[in-house]
């Protein structure tokens, strides 16, 4: 498991992480996965949905616990990860990489904070 | 009562804990493995073979003297005095409203001394409840908690591993074995040389062990037990297992369907209450909280403990509100989505007329309403 978050990647306070790109890519850091346990249930926006900067876009749900996910970005949702809804353990295996969320189109940027600010809150 | 400024406890097994690279966290006043790996995976490993869990946390009192039987039944719900030796019972301390104070295992170890177990978190106050209620009585109420450690082999191998443990010896003499000791029953063992109990009790709705031993040596037994049974399929198991266990298992867990607002009727376990239970002078015991019991008894009281089996993914969680018709009715107390039954499970309070197998209702899962079914506890029996 990742115990750092990678240097390429900014990061929201609620521990999302963004890969910028187009469209950009949505995940949960490992601190999230971590903290939660087994994800056993994954709610995630619709193809196509508006989601806006800091509100909650769907949930995250363990045995243990759930968390609500919060979007880094406002824009309108390109992708959701069909394999992590069918198999949500690939979230705790692998946050960054095969465990991410969903793609956006980005419109506006939220407040993000890069790795080194988010390993300090973290 | 634990000072929220000190540090927890670590129990004797600490640093086997920090070994196997254990999520540590407070509980109940005590540094406790959360998880070693996985929940799911050791959720899963005692269900089909075998967990090993450190509840050390847990709190053992000591009930001693020529009127220890006559004590603990004034003290406690249950007949404790009818309870053989080599026997353990389930039973709670109700306070003098009938309220639950704790729900307590009680060991017989010999005619006159009794080990009571009470939950870490109550471990405080049950010990100076027993003492208040010791007063003019010929009983020792002793503190045993710091000198002993507990570990527990839960699961369907758990009696393969048990019985294949390298330097465990029960005396032939007492005519039983691990293989026929009887659920809720114990016995008198050895461990390398060191004296100890080896309970058939549990808390996961399966099969299995509970060793009760000096501190200092339950290192080397939890190692014992761990390189034994890992042929076995065994894993180290953390509180979060522990807890889904006992939930599919319909256990209730003492600060969620159990507290000083509740009596045992509401949570389905009036059982444990013996009104009739009768003194040498031949009249009925009057135990802390039989008055308000006994009136309790005769009615149907204003709220049940129910199960409720989720219809949607969404789990109910410990405080949301149970809706019936759009409108709040009850309180769930426990939830999550249940590992072995792959669908979300709860236990709740609901009134009476809303507790019957098959009732629908829902509950309010942050804003929205999930349908439920009110289904008969346990949610989960193993196979026998």
């Amino acid at each position: 498991m990742t115990s750092t978050p990678p240097a390429d990647l900014k990061y929201t306070a609620e521990h999302e992480w963004l890969r910028a790109g187009d469209p950009a890519t949505v995940g949960i850091t490992h601190v999230a996965a971590d903290a939660l346990g087994d994800v056993v249930y994954l709610e995630l926006p619709a193809e196509g949905a508006s989601v806006v900067a800091g509100a909650v876009v769907g949930e995250i749900e363990s045995t243990k616990s759930v968390s609500e996910l919060y979007s880094p970005v406002t824009g309108t949702v390109v992708a959701v990860n069909q394999a992590a809804v069918d198999d949500p353990a690939i979230v705790n295996a692998d946050p960054y990489g095969d465990g991410w969320l969903f793609t956006v189109q980005v419109e506006a940027t939220g407040a993000l904070l890069d790795a080194d600010a988010y390993a300090a809150l973290a | 009562m634990t000072d929220a400024t000190t540090d927890p406890r670590p129990t004797p097994l600490r640093a086997a804990h920090e070994a196997l690279g254990a999520t540590l966290v407070p509980f109940a006043g005590w540094l406790m493995p959360l998880r070693y790996t996985s929940d799911l995976a050791e959720h899963t490993a005692v269900r089909t073979a075998a967990g090993l869990f450190d509840l050390s946390h847990m709190g053992e009192i000591g009930v001693r003297g020529p009127g220890a039987a006559g004590f603990l039944d004034l003290a406690l719900v249950g007949n404790l005095s009818a309870l053989r030796v080599t026997g353990a019972r389930y039973t709670m301390i109700c306070a003098a409203d009938g309220g639950v104070i704790d729900d307590l295992i009680v060991y017989r170890l010999a005619e006159d001394d009794y080990m009571v177990v009470a939950n870490a978190a109550n471990h405080d106050v049950v010990l100076a409840e027993l003492a208040a209620r010791a007063t003019g009585l010929e009983v020792t109420i002793t503190d045993d908690s710091p000198a002993t450690a507990l570990v527990a082999v839960q699961g369907p191998r758990a009696l393969e591993i048990v019985e294949a443990l390298p330097g465990l010896v029960v005396d032939p003499e007492l005519g039983v074995t691990p293989a026929t000791l009887k659920y809720y029953a114990f016995l008198p063992v050895t461990v390398d040389g060191t004296p100890g109990l080896l309970a058939r009790t549990g808390y996961t709705g399966e099969d299995g062990f509970e060793f009760f031993v000096p501190g200092p040596v339950s290192s080397a037994l939890w190692a014992a037990l761990l390189a034994t049974g890992e042929p076995f399929g065994l894993v180290p198991a953390g509180l979060a297992a522990r807890d889904s266990l006992r939930l599919e298992a319909g256990m209730p867990l003492y600060g969620h369907e159990l507290d000083r607002t509740t009596t045992p009727y509401d949570a389905g376990l009036g059982r444990v209450v013996k009104l009739d239970k009768i003194g040498a002078d031949g009249a009925p015991i009057p135990f802390v909280g039989r008055e308000p019991l006994a009136a309790r008894a005769q009615q149907p009281g204003t709220r049940t403990l129910v199960g409720l089996e989720g219809l949607g993914r969404r789990a109910a969680r410990d405080g949301y509100a149970v809706l019936a018709d759009g409108a709040p009715v009850g309180a769930v107390t426990s939830g999550m989505p249940s590992p072995t039954l792959g669908h979300p499970i709860a236990m709740a309070y609901v009134p009476p007329e809303l507790s019957e197998p098959g009732t629908q209702l829902a509950v309010d899962v942050r804003g929205r309403a999930e349908p439920v079914r009110v289904v008969a506890l346990p949610f989960y029996r193993r196979a026998r």
